[in-house]
């Protein structure tokens, strides 16, 4: 249990995928203008990042590994998300509506989000087993989702205020982003089992 | 003359670091070292030129429903031919870049210009694209680079300039990175409107 407890937070506060590993920052700038989209992008990325870990997880130990074609890696996991995101897509069109009308819009800008990828090659890096990969997966969404809604705030405040011209738009945006990681850096050395 | 005009045009105009902001993963991530920078920067450069020949010559042959999906196996395809070949030959340099090799799949900037200069233009002229954008992102990375190593430690492709105790270790971490950059766009910015 101990272990599961460290993942999570190890993933969503120690290591944030977005402000110390550098996953995801074109979503984080790119849509992290209003809370509200935030939370929405914070959620599809989420259940995706779910559902493309187990896959991806059982595809690597349950085909590739046992048929010696561990190099065809990238091109199998990029495929499959892509195939998955497509899936989940026309899915939710017809068994919840109202779910695909909250994170429609998301969805196509997933595929090329790299945190899904990235988590998926991870947790074979890491040599977790199905369950720690899940928990992994769940968490680092978390982490992203609360950086992008952590910096939707800050930009909202942001665009209230007077900025020199030439810092105007993604530059004062890096700079407060700098100092948000800063702050989670508070973090770094918190070790739990 | 023309030819000499793309590929300065990824270099200036249409720089991806400082003018499109696209590839910003790397960019941030690869950057604790000027030789990281530049070796992300060729690997980068090695798969936008060759995904960007082979879709300017294929082009015709792929329907259009399926072209996204298309680029993104040609472009992983080569992704896993440069990861190979880096592990044999600079396997230092590999596990100091670790996850971002195979994340150029999903780099927008490869497929940003698959769609938007390779599917449209012939084989020539998209490799010179692929080169100009290539030395364009690389420049920015190196610039980055450097920037931060010897903000951090003093060093510029581990030539000593200041002992290490006087660094700002800040600029090597995580949150130098995001800062470091957000200058640079900056002093570009600046540059920009001054020109104008």
């Amino acid at each position: 249990m101990i272990t599961y407890i460290s993942i999570f937070i190890t993933a969503i506060f120690v290591n944030n995928i977005v402000l110390s590993q550098f996953l995801g920052i074109c979503p984080f700038l790119g849509v992290s203008k209003k809370v509200n989209t935030a939370l929405g992008m914070g959620a599809a990325v989420t259940f995706v990042m779910t559902i493309a870990t187990i896959v991806t997880y059982l595809l690597q130990k349950y085909l590739l590994d046992i048929t010696g074609l561990q190099f065809m890696q990238t091109i199998v996991f990029i495929l499959v998300i892509a195939a998955l995101v497509q899936m989940v897509e026309i899915i939710l069109k017809k068994v919840s509506p109202s779910l695909y009308q909250a994170l429609g819009v998301f969805l196509p800008l997933i595929t090329t989000n790299c945190t899904i990828l990235g988590v998926a090659i991870l947790v074979i890096q890491k040599n977790f087993n199905l369950i720690e990969s899940v928990v992994f997966a769940v968490s680092t969404a978390l982490g992203f989702a609360l950086a992008l809604t952590l910096f939707a705030g800050i930009r909202e405040q942001l665009s209230l205020t007077n900025v020199p011209k030439s810092m105007q738009g993604i530059p004062i945006a890096l700079i407060a982003a700098g100092l948000l990681a800063m702050a989670f850096m508070g973090f770094s050395g918190i070790k739990i089992g | 003359m023309n030819k000499l005009k793309i590929i300065l045009n990824g270099i200036t105009k249409e720089n991806p670091t400082f003018v499109l902001l696209l590839g910003m993963c790397p960019t941030l991530g690869t950057t604790t070292s000027a030789e990281n920078g530049m070796g992300m920067g060729l690997a980068t450069m090695f798969v936008l030129i060759c995904s960007n020949i082979v879709i300017s010559l294929i082009k015709n042959i792929i329907p259009d429903k399926v072209r996204i999906p298309a680029f993104i196996v040609i472009i992983a395809t080569f992704v896993t031919v440069l990861e190979m070949c880096m592990k044999a030959y600079v396997p230092a340099l590999y596990s100091s870049l670790g996850l971002f090799i195979p994340l150029i799949v999903v780099n927008c900037i490869v497929l940003g210009r698959a769609e938007s200069f390779a599917a449209k233009h012939g084989w020539f002229d998209s490799l010179l694209d692929g080169l100009g954008i290539g030395i364009g992102f690389t420049l920015a990375l190196t610039l980055l680079g450097a920037l931060r190593e010897f903000l951090g430690t003093g060093k510029i492709f581990n030539m000593t300039l200041f002992p290490e105790n006087y660094g700002i270790l800040i600029f090597i971490l995580a949150p130098g990175a995001f800062i470091a950059l957000g200058y640079l766009i900056v002093i570009v910015n600046k540059l920009k409107s001054n020109k104008q």
